[in-house]
């Protein structure tokens, strides 16, 4: 059972990563995730059936989510805007936001594909339904890993993902295999998955509120409790306003 | 160094809408110029700030920078020899990322390619810049940068960029978003900088004592044109009355009682 837990929680935790990407770094709910998920599963099973290696059809997923996710992101720069958390910032770097915008969205997609292919390959089939949901179970995962840990270094902010999907199947595990007692079907996992979803956004609420009531004035901006409020000045708003129009 | 020739900039063009935001402009730039901009709401600075930035392709005219025409050039190739502070302080720092994460992206601008490259002797580096702000960030680089306050945050911005070293800087009114005290610290800070490393540097202010008290240069805008351009000695002399005589005389109205009167 743990080692069930363990493997499906790693082989959706590929896609968790391509879920935490777009969704924490770029900060921009990508949709494609439902569509390269069963797209993985499907390269990878075509592609068993027909007798070829599975490194080259790990490789055709990882490259055929990719694909998916330039389209998602050329769609998005050329049409839309702003991604990440300061697209400013990125420009007055010197870098170009729709390269970033590309490498960011393909990266995830192309992730997200090749854990369908390895959900292709751990459960011996693939439809389309598997892209399913996947979001949902995906987003629940990253707020589960941040859940149990907090902090701001990107080799934890990784680790927690894979955490957070261990956590998520193990779950889904228990859900599934002793839900019947309270007369739970396997459809209604999703019911677990949104209360999930729910407590982890209260629990996340409230501790943010007891840093924010704790730590307001004294150590964060050097003894002047009028600093704290600076940064959302009205005028702040304004410039970003008149930057766009002027 | 930057040489606008002939520059219009007209939003909305053929509609009822129509605003030319910028007059047929000529500007010279001349290296290590600290020219301040004055000029009421709507007579075309920031327009001025963001077709020098790339942010904007001007209607018509040309831009040059060394002689070079970067007219059609993008905004994030200009940035890696123009630096920009904007009014919002957050603009300038990622607020989700750590102050060390985020002086290690603006410390390798414009370069590319990947490595490891936060290691302690550039925290080290990082740390006595930092202690040159004084204000106690040099021991708070493992924090995120969103903990900072607006004055902190333009402070740091402001470093990050004199570090990367550019050819000129592009100041937005960019302690106007401060309260009065964190404005001052700031305003201390960004002429220590411009003294200490020489920088070619415009800056719009609200705060026409401002304009008169710092720099070598000072522009006065209306209506999208520069109607005023006063450096030298003739800078040195002046004041607000004459500011305001001149501004009557040239526009035969008087400077309306906005925010630049307001301010003095």
């Amino acid at each position: 059972m743990i080692e069930g837990i363990f493997v499906e929680g790693l082989v959706y935790g590929i896609m968790v990563l391509g879920v935490f990407i777009t969704f924490r770094i770029l900060n921009f709910p990508d949709l494609t995730v439902d569509g390269s998920f069963p797209l993985g599963a499907a390269i990878m099973a075509i592609m068993l059936t027909r007798g070829s290696s599975p490194w080259l059809a790990l490789m055709l997923a990882l490259t055929g989510g990719i694909l998916a996710g330039f389209v998602t992101a050329l769609i998005h720069t050329k049409l839309i805007g702003a991604m990440g958390n300061n697209e400013q910032m990125v420009i007055n770097q010197g870098v170009n936001p729709e390269y970033m915008k590309l490498i960011g969205v393909g990266l995830s997609n192309g992730l997200v594909a090749l854990s369908g292919a390895f959900v292709a390959q751990f459960q011996g089939f693939a439809d389309v339904n598997l892209g399913q949901g996947i979001i949902v179970a995906g987003l629940a995962s990253v707020m589960m890993g941040e859940f149990i840990l907090r902090s701001n270094k990107i080799a934890i902010l990784t680790l927690r993902v894979l955490l957070g999907s261990i956590l998520y199947r193990g779950l889904m595990y228990l859900g599934r295999y002793y839900g019947y007692y309270i007369n739970l079907t396997p459809s209604d996992l999703r019911l677990i998955t949104g209360l999930l979803i729910v407590v982890s956004l209260i629990v996340t609420q409230l501790r943010g509120e007891r840093k924010w009531s704790g730590a307001g004035a004294a150590p964060l901006n050097g003894g002047d409790p009028k600093q704290g409020a600076v940064g959302t000045a009205p005028d702040a708003k304004e410039a970003a306003a008149t930057r766009g129009s002027a | 160094m930057i040489k606008m020739v002939n520059i219009s900039k007209v939003f909305s063009p053929g509609t009822v809408n129509e605003n030319a935001a910028i007059r047929n402009v000529d500007l010279v730039v001349n290296e290590g110029d600290f020219i301040t901009i004055i000029g009421s709401n709507g007579a075309g600075k920031t327009t001025l700030f963001n077709l020098i930035s790339g942010n904007m392709i001007p209607t018509e005219g040309q831009v040059l920078i060394n002689g070079r025409d970067v007219s059609k050039e993008q905004e994030f190739k200009r940035a890696r020899y123009i630096g920009r502070i904007f009014q919002d302080p957050l603009l300038g720092t990622a607020s989700t990322m750590t102050l060390e994460d985020n002086m290690m992206i603006t410390h390798r601008k414009g370069r590319k390619g990947l490595r490891i490259s936060l290691n302690n002797k550039m925290r080290e580096f990082f740390r006595e810049k930092l202690t040159s702000l004084e204000m106690g960030l040099e021991d708070r680089l493992k924090d995120n940068v969103g903990l900072l306050s607006g004055g902190q945050r333009q402070a740091l911005t402001l470093l990050t960029m004199v570090i990367s070293r550019p050819e000129l800087i592009l100041l937005d009114e960019h302690t106007a978003a401060l309260d009065p005290r964190n404005a001052k610290i700031v305003l201390e800070l960004t002429m220590r900088f411009i003294n200490d490393y020489g920088l070619t540097t415009m800056m719009i202010t609200h705060n026409m004592n401002h304009a008169i008290q710092y720099g070598n240069r000072l522009l006065m805008m209306d209506k999208g044109e520069i109607i005023l351009d006063i450096s030298g000695a003739e800078k040195e002399a002046l004041t607000v009355e004459k500011l305001v005589d001149k501004f009557h005389d040239i526009r035969k109205r008087t400077l309306e009682s906005d925010e630049v009167m307001l301010s003095t």
